[in-house]
């Protein structure tokens, strides 16, 4: 009985003991006994409804892996619908050959020097302007935690840092004060003008004031200083808010493309996100040219297999970072912004 | 003795630590946000100006700010012919669409996709789903522009579906063996001026319906399942549970959510248009940002430019503090 009200959603097989037991509980719940019927029709749809809907989500980026293993051919004969067709010539006729993998937008992706240029300078910002940040995040988000008694200054200094966030001078005189600190067309310029993450700074300092105040009181009354503290006590004891943060600051790095659109003129410092813009979006002739007659792949590397490797390579690492990003996303990002 | 210690103005000062190191600690952020922040703030001034970097010969960092004469119309020159470009006035329009579209969308699909998420009982499927629905978030408008133009390009999938339907269809058929040969006239769909604003809808759609989802499914698993056995017991369907408790479960959030999302009202969302828009889709998809990235530093009228950014900055402060403050009225909200 009290099983049968806790799960309305009856299993195919126990349907009709359950509806032997219902005969005999008829008038109590008859309630409950109609509605689960029109439940298992709405939960039949909804089940349905969502997977269709996570299938749509999916689907373009499959088509785009898709075309990224198929022959140039085949996609100009429209063969390629969410499974990669490679084609040949049999006879001295054009044969297409479905579910067949072919490398060559890959082979040829991997002897372009400017492509894996980027991706390193990427790499690169990833790992500099994920610790630059990391610190400064983690130094900044301490003071403001703390107790407005022990520290008086503390709201002027919160206002100070969120302030920065709501208001800037806008693109112009951005541009202008990056390029007169001479990081113009350094890597620097694609990390140090964005390094102090206010919002993760508020989402840090939310969750250090969430720990128990005793901790640093006796550790204090031991003798440590507020480095010690940070460092021993602060620290270790946020490492799940620590890892969310972290990880979205690398994805950020990683994403971010506009900075050096402005900011770099010299080809051989662009990260991988604004190289792809230049050739996904731009379609630089330059840099989409496919290979000529007689090199290897000539035939079957167009433009469309070509952009769908890069984008499959430029979408790779955040793919695999995803999994250690979602097991955290939930719980941090909760953590900070939500309140009460 | 030892109770003296323990009395009150003891315990009161119990932590005077010294906040000098709290001080240092913050010297470097400060001086990151003053360098690329405040700076930037008193840089507003060359929207006044008749801004040309030429005019500056200073080493100092803010003397380029300061070197060049005041506009006309005591110094609101810039703002004038701002306000009589007519790009100016359609990507403002347009600006104010997009996002107003973008907000709708986004308020009303999370709502509802949270719910039927929270009806899927097997773990399995839900993680499931809700992985598949999360990712687009993570993933660059730069590389989900990239795909989207080559989806909706006149030899992406959506054509070709569509000439492949074309061409079964029976009644083309009717006619003589020719007729099913005339090539059905493919839609470049990104370059369609008319097209442009579903296309940014949808697939803003597309990469943030499922994380906008994380913070109502985080409302739901915060309400008492008490409630639910309760409202089991007098007889409340799953329909009713879900309208009479899930649903107030979420409002405070729900309330929390639509009060933000005021502060978006002047963001159309630069980097996902910027990739997808060109000059064939201007008329409709041209929106502020791009409006000044494109005056600045495409026919360097920079002091042009920095006047519209003023404008935008100067509304969005606006939009941002009201909305913050109502959601601090009337959700208890406190950023920090």
């Amino acid at each position: 009985m009290s099983k049968e009200l806790t799960t309305p959603e009856i299993d195919e097989k126990d349907s009709k003991k359950q509806l032997s037991k219902r005969k005999f509980s008829k008038i109590k719940s008859s309630n409950i006994i109609k509605n689960s019927k029109g439940y298992k029709v709405f939960s039949f749809f909804n089940y349905s409804f969502l997977i269709i809907l996570a299938l749509l989500c999916l689907l373009p980026l499959v088509q785009v892996l898709a075309t990224s293993f198929s022959s140039g051919l085949a996609i100009k004969a429209g063969k390629v619908i969410l499974w990669p067709v490679d084609s040949g010539m049999v006879n001295g006729e054009q044969v297409f050959y479905p579910f067949q993998f072919n490398f060559a937008a890959y082979q040829y992706m991997i002897t372009k020097v400017a492509f894996w240029q980027a991706f390193w300078i990427s790499v690169q910002r990833v790992v500099f302007g994920t610790s630059l940040s990391m610190f400064l995040i983690v130094i900044c988000s301490y003071p403001l935690s703390q107790d407005q008694r022990k520290f008086s200054m503390r709201l002027i200094y919160v206002w100070f840092f969120f302030f920065s966030s709501l208001f800037s001078g806008g693109l112009i005189p951005t541009f202008y004060i990056v390029y007169k600190t001479g990081f113009f067309d350094t890597l620097a310029a694609l990390i140090v003008p964005g390094a102090v993450h206010v919002f993760s700074i508020i989402l840090l300092l939310n969750f250090f004031r969430q720990l128990p105040k005793e901790l640093d009181e006796a550790a204090f009354m031991d003798g440590a200083g507020h480095w010690t503290i940070l460092f021993k006590i602060y620290l270790p004891t946020s490492l799940p808010a620590l890892a969310t943060i972290t990880l979205f600051t690398v994805v950020g790095y990683w994403n971010e493309w506009f900075s050096a659109i402005i900011y770099i003129n010299n080809k051989s410092i662009l990260p991988l996100a604004t190289y792809l813009q230049e050739i996904l979006i731009k379609k630089d002739p330059q840099a989409l040219k496919p290979p000529e007659t007689g090199q290897i792949g000539a035939e079957v590397i167009t433009e469309q297999n070509m952009i769908a490797a890069q984008i499959f390579i430029g979408a790779a690492p955040i793919l695999m970072i995803y999994p250690f990003l979602q097991k955290y996303f939930a719980k941090g990002i909760v953590l900070g912004s939500v309140k009460g | 003795m030892e109770t003296k210690i323990v009395k009150k103005p003891r315990r009161k000062s119990v932590v005077r630590q010294a906040t000098l190191p709290l001080h240092l600690m913050l010297l470097p952020g400060i001086f990151l946000v003053l360098v690329f922040n405040y700076s930037t703030m008193l840089g507003v001034i060359i929207a006044f100006q008749k801004f040309d970097p030429i005019n500056s010969s200073g080493t100092s960092l803010l003397s380029i700010f300061f070197d060049s004469p005041w506009a006309s119309h005591n110094g609101f020159g810039n703002f004038v012919s701002v306000a009589m470009n007519q790009a100016a006035i359609s990507a403002t329009i347009n600006t104010v669409t997009i996002a107003v579209m973008k907000i709708i969308t986004m308020f009303f699909s999370p709502i509802i996709l949270s719910l039927m998420l929270n009806e899927i009982r097997k773990q399995a499927v839900k993680g499931a789903i809700q992985t598949i629905l999360y990712l687009p978030h993570f993933i660059s408008w730069v590389i989900l522009a990239g795909i989207v133009i080559q989806l909706l390009s006149t030899t992406g999938i959506i054509n070709n579906l569509f000439a492949y339907f074309q061409y079964i269809n029976p009644q083309a058929n009717l006619n003589d063996a020719g007729a099913t040969l005339i090539a059905y006239k493919r839609i470049d769909f990104i370059q369609s001026p008319s097209m442009f604003q579903p296309i940014i809808i949808i697939s803003n759609i597309w990469k943030e319906i499922g994380w906008s989802t994380i913070i109502y499914l985080a409302a739901i698993s915060g309400v008492d399942p008490t409630l639910y056995e309760a409202a089991v017991m007098d007889g409340a369907n799953k329909f009713k549970q879900m309208w009479h408790i899930t649903l107030p479960g979420m409002k405070p959030i729900i309330i929390l959510l639509l009060v933000l999302s005021l502060q978006g009202i002047f963001n159309a969302g630069f980097d996902q248009i910027f990739n997808l828009y060109s000059v064939a889709t201007y008329s409709t998809g041209d929106i502020i940002d791009t409006f000044v990235y494109r005056i600045s530093f495409t026919n360097s009228q920079w002091a042009l430019g920095a006047a519209v950014g003023l404008f935008r900055a100067l509304i969005s402060l606006i939009l941002i503090s009201v909305s913050y403050a109502l959601a601090y009225r009337f959700a208890q909200y406190e950023i920090f």
